[in-house]
């Protein structure tokens, strides 16, 4: 009973072949640039190349803004409705699935039309504005994986039993939230920030309906004019995904728990 | 800014008597820090999820004059238009069942067909990552192995002499787009139902064994039962994922394939229908396609929730 | 009460059964056999062996050496589903998404009997569990002392040859523990199926087997009825694990006359274990229950201590009575006339030296 079954290793083995066969070929690609021989030449081009440095430079500060907003957003609201307000969580719950519902090409749609230059809010009339007006937008996508983080964070941790004994040796609300529950929930945080910046970095839809310098925007310009190049970039996009997978479930090895599970 | 210290912090919250007021009569009384707490999340989201989808809503049924209409809802009904949605829908349907069917044998291999340990984990990661992997990058890996050039491509037709595009087969196609959608939709039902599958206890089918039954009879009567919501529910997630998608297929044809969502990308950049509320009412169809899977997901997941306490 | 049922033939045997998991001995060379007819529990703390044991029996574990027979035949090469054994497990494992009438029929479905018999089945089967008419019910409507008697149904339901029952009572409440085990063991009489059944708690075990199998770190330390189990523990495990123990340090005083002296204190043994020395240390125990308070029944030992803890138990005073060095356990009745004695009081116990034993370890 204990051998694997041979069934298991049949399908397991046509899906690593699956999996495997396009980054292996895209690899073997990436490397044949120069006819006849392999080499570096692709990757090269592309990591000294200065639009791939800018605009990942600027999709990499986008997503920080967007963590740092979507943390700012969603942590305390988690932390309140969790603790005292837990009519709200139907609501919230809903808002958060919107992302899920709603095509990202849906919402940017009537981002331009409800924030341009004519409307109450004019965020597309200005670089600075739209930048704002992309954050935002990230913010909304990423915002069901964040929400999910965070709440189940704050779950691990037993939130209440945590807050009410910290109220019993005499801490007050601010006290309880940064000192307490905050250093508690960082692990959570992170994950949330790791799969933020993953579908931020190679996002393309809304940067080029919002036509922002973003990597994906970058990317895809790259395709449309370069052979080899391509490959490369995806080669390293798929690196990036990896090691911001891999910090997450690192960062799962390290994440405190208190309550019963 | 917070509520001050000498006040409990958690416990029920402070409800108002329920009379004839009915809901009204029910609403917690809410301090400041709790309302100050929840309203950037509140703002935030009725700002960038709820007006925009209404404010196209509303664009919907707006003639280029900004008088009310049904004429958009009307020229839905144009034969690009109704193409492009059906073959959105095929697609995403197609890549939805292969993907479910493909990744719930490989998490039932992997979880049930006691293979080493390791597997589990490279398994689980990989699939976290081939999720994410979608979108352009992945287009350029397709385009790389079995593209017109592709290695995949060459090799076939150097060493085997296999010509794949002579005997009909075209990346750059909707079958082509759907097994590209496949390469993060299997990964992504892997994600989403191991949870479920993990939830099968042993017991079960231990104890379906001591009553006489062989595999095929627990999976039949027990298994995919219980598995069944989580299934559909994959379902509807994978599809409203694959139907939304954009730029995988701009990446691989620009706008010359003609599914939905790059039909509205084309109006949107460069207002190609010249209309935008058209683009609006083409935004509300694909928001009630995608509204319409997440709904059965939503029925089918409480349903479950129900059996499995 | 031990050797007044009448010889039942030999229904299971296991012969030299061994159990490794990656080169550790998990079950080390089991040799037991049981009745036709019998309710055999395999008692001992977790990590012995016994759910190993368990599920050998039931196919889901191979040996790794050794033998499952059942009347005669040896079923080790048998697959689970062959075996025609009736399994209850601890977490219940009813099927969620089937109602209890259709769990309860679930082996007989597999047998392929026609739904009218099915139907009249598991009627019969939950009178029997005394659940007539909670056939629609779903596990997660039921609690988990209904759920445990379900999965008893439908374990029984397709006529097994044997039932194995695995630590089932461990889940549920102390109350409902004490009256699902017996309900489990007059439905077992009543129908009269061999029945093997797992547990680590000992007055469980005491309380409704006909015969203990006591194990420990893969061993068979003793067989035989409750009360041979706990008057006569062959080892010293099986005499603390199954009741409490008192042991007391001894010297050897002198081997011709077996007198020996607990804190300076001497008395006489019924006899001495073979190779001791005067001087030497002996290890002497003894249950509560056969030391006495004063000398009631002219018992050949006696005792002088101060009294050092009362534990007012209800019908049941457990006195410990100091001694010097050693403590001494005493488990006397309440006598509603007379209280019990006072903290620090002097005081005289007294034990029949027959009912000294001295244990290997």
């Amino acid at each position: 009973m204990r051998r694997g079954k041979p069934w298991a290793w049949l399908v397991f083995v046509l899906g690593a072949l699956y999996f495997m066969l396009p980054l292996v070929a895209t690899i073997q690609f990436a490397l044949s640039i120069r006819r006849g021989t392999y080499s570096l030449d692709a990757f090269t081009n592309v990591l000294y190349d200065a639009h791939f440095q800018e605009s990942f430079v600027y999709s990499f500060i986008i997503g920080l803004c967007a963590i740092v907003v979507g943390v700012l957003i969603v942590a305390p609201a988690a932390y309140f409705v969790r603790l005292r307000l837990p009519r709200l969580r139907p609501i919230i719950e809903f808002l958060t699935l919107l992302p899920l519902v709603i095509p990202a090409i849906v919402l940017v749609f009537g981002y331009i039309r409800l924030y341009n230059t004519s409307s109450f809010i004019n965020l597309t009339g200005s670089a600075l504005g739209t930048d704002i007006l992309l954050t935002f937008a990230y913010v909304a996508l990423a915002l069901p994986y964040m929400y999910r983080a965070v709440d189940t964070g704050l779950r691990t941790i037993d939130v209440q039993t945590l807050t009410e004994a910290a109220n019993i040796l005499g801490a007050n609300t601010p006290t309880i939230l940064f000192k307490v529950i905050f250093p508690n929930i960082i692990v959570a945080l992170l994950s949330g920030a790791f799969l933020t910046l993953a579908i931020v970095i190679g996002e393309f839809t809304i940067a080029s309906l919002l036509n922002r310098p973003a990597f994906g925007v970058y990317m895809q310009n790259v395709g449309a004019n370069r052979a080899y190049e391509p490959a490369a970039l995806a080669i390293i996009s798929f690196i990036f995904t990896w090691v911001a997978m891999g910090m997450i479930q690192l960062l799962a090895r390290f994440a405190p728990k208190t309550a019963p599970s | 800014m917070f509520p001050s210290s000498n006040e409990p912090l958690t416990g029920a919250t402070n409800v108002a008597p329920v009379g004839r007021g009915g809901w009204i009569g029910r609403l917690p009384r809410l301090r400041l820090g709790e309302v100050l707490g929840v309203a950037p999340f509140i703002i935030f989201a009725v700002m960038f999820l709820v007006l925009p989808p209404f404010y196209l809503f509303g664009l919907a049924f707006t003639d280029k004059a900004g008088q009310f209409t049904l004429q958009n809802i009307v020229d839905l009904g144009q034969p690009l238009i109704v193409s492009a949605f059906w073959i959105s829908i095929l697609i995403s349907a197609a890549s939805a069942l292969i993907g479910a069917v493909v990744g719930l044998f490989i998490a039932l291999a992997v979880i049930r067909g006691n293979l080493p340990g390791w597997i589990r984990a490279v398994v689980t990661t990989f699939s976290g990552v081939a999720s994410n992997f979608a979108g352009i990058p992945l287009a350029f890996a397709f385009i790389s192995t079995v593209g017109r050039l592709g290695i995949l491509t060459i090799l076939l037709r150097t060493v085997f002499h296999i010509d794949i595009y002579r005997s009909g087969f075209n990346l750059f196609t909707f079958s082509g787009l759907t097994l590209i959608y496949c390469y993060f939709q299997i990964p992504l039902t892997i994600l989403l139902i191991t949870p479920a599958i993990d939830g099968l206890k042993r017991e079960w089918s231990e104890a379906a064994e001591t009553l006489g039954a062989k595999p095929w009879q627990f999976w039949t009567y027990v298994g995919i039962p219980v598995l069944w919501p989580n299934l559909l529910g994959t379902l509807s997630l994978l599809f409203a994922n694959a139907f939304g998608a954009v730029a995988t297929a701009y990446a691989l044809t620009g706008t010359s394939i003609n599914i939905i969502t790059l039909q509205l990308y084309a109006q949107i950049r460069g207002d190609a229908l010249q209309n935008p509320g058209l683009g609006a009412a083409i935004a509300l169809a694909m928001v009630a396609i995608a509204a319409f899977a997440n709904v059965i997901y939503l029925i089918v997941r409480t349903r479950a929730e129900r059996w499995l306490k | 009460m031990p050797e007044a049922a009448p010889r039942r033939p030999e229904f299971l045997r296991l012969a030299d059964l061994v159990k490794e998991f990656g080169g550790i001995p998990v079950v080390k060379d089991a040799n037991l056999a049981f009745n036709k007819g019998e309710f055999i529990t395999l008692l001992g703390p977790s990590g012995c062996g016994k759910t190993t044991i368990l599920r050998m029996i039931a196919g889901f574990e191979r040996p790794t050496r050794g033998s499952i027979l059942v009347e005669g035949k040896d079923i080790s090469a048998l697959p689970p589903n062959q075996r025609q054994i009736g399994m209850v497990f601890q977490a219940y494992a009813l099927f969620p998404n089937m109602n209890v009438e259709n769990n309860v029929a679930f082996g007989l479905k597999i047998a392929g009997m026609p739904a009218e018999q099915r139907r009249a089945r598991v009627e019969e089967m939950l009178k029997l569990i005394g659940l007539s008419g909670y056939g629609k019910r779903y596990p997660f409507e039921m609690s988990g002392g209904q759920q445990q008697r379900v999965a008893l149904a439908r374990a029984l339901a397709p006529k097994p040859r044997m039932l194995l029952l695995d630590e089932p009572l461990s889940a549920l409440d102390a109350k409902i523990r004490v009256s699902l085990r017996q309900e489990i063991r007059a439905i077992q009489r009543d129908l009269g199926v061999t029945t093997i059944f797992v547990t680590h708690d000992q007055e469980e075990a005491l309380s409704i087997s006909d015969r203990i199998v006591v194990l420990n770190a893969g061993n068979v330390e003793q067989v035989g009825t409750p009360f041979e189990v706990y008057n006569r523990p062959a080892t010293r495990f099986v005499a603390t694990f199954v009741g409490t123990l008192n042991t007391l340090n001894a010297t050897v005083l002198n081997v011709a006359d077996r007198s020996v002296a607990v804190d300076g204190q001497a008395f006489q043994l019924a006899a001495l274990p073979p190779g001791a020395a005067a001087n030497a240390p002996l290890a002497l125990t003894m249950r509560p229950e056969a030391v006495s308070l004063g000398k009631p029944n002219g018992q050949d030992v006696v005792l002088q201590g101060r009294v050092a803890e009362v534990s007012f138990l209800g019908s049941v005073i457990r006195l410990k009575v100091d001694l010097g060095q050693n403590m001494l356990s005493l488990d006397t009745f309440n006598d509603t006339h007379t209280p019990p004695p006072a903290l620090d009081q002097r005081i005289e116990v007294s034990l029949n030296s027959s009912d000294i034993l001295i244990l290997p370890n």
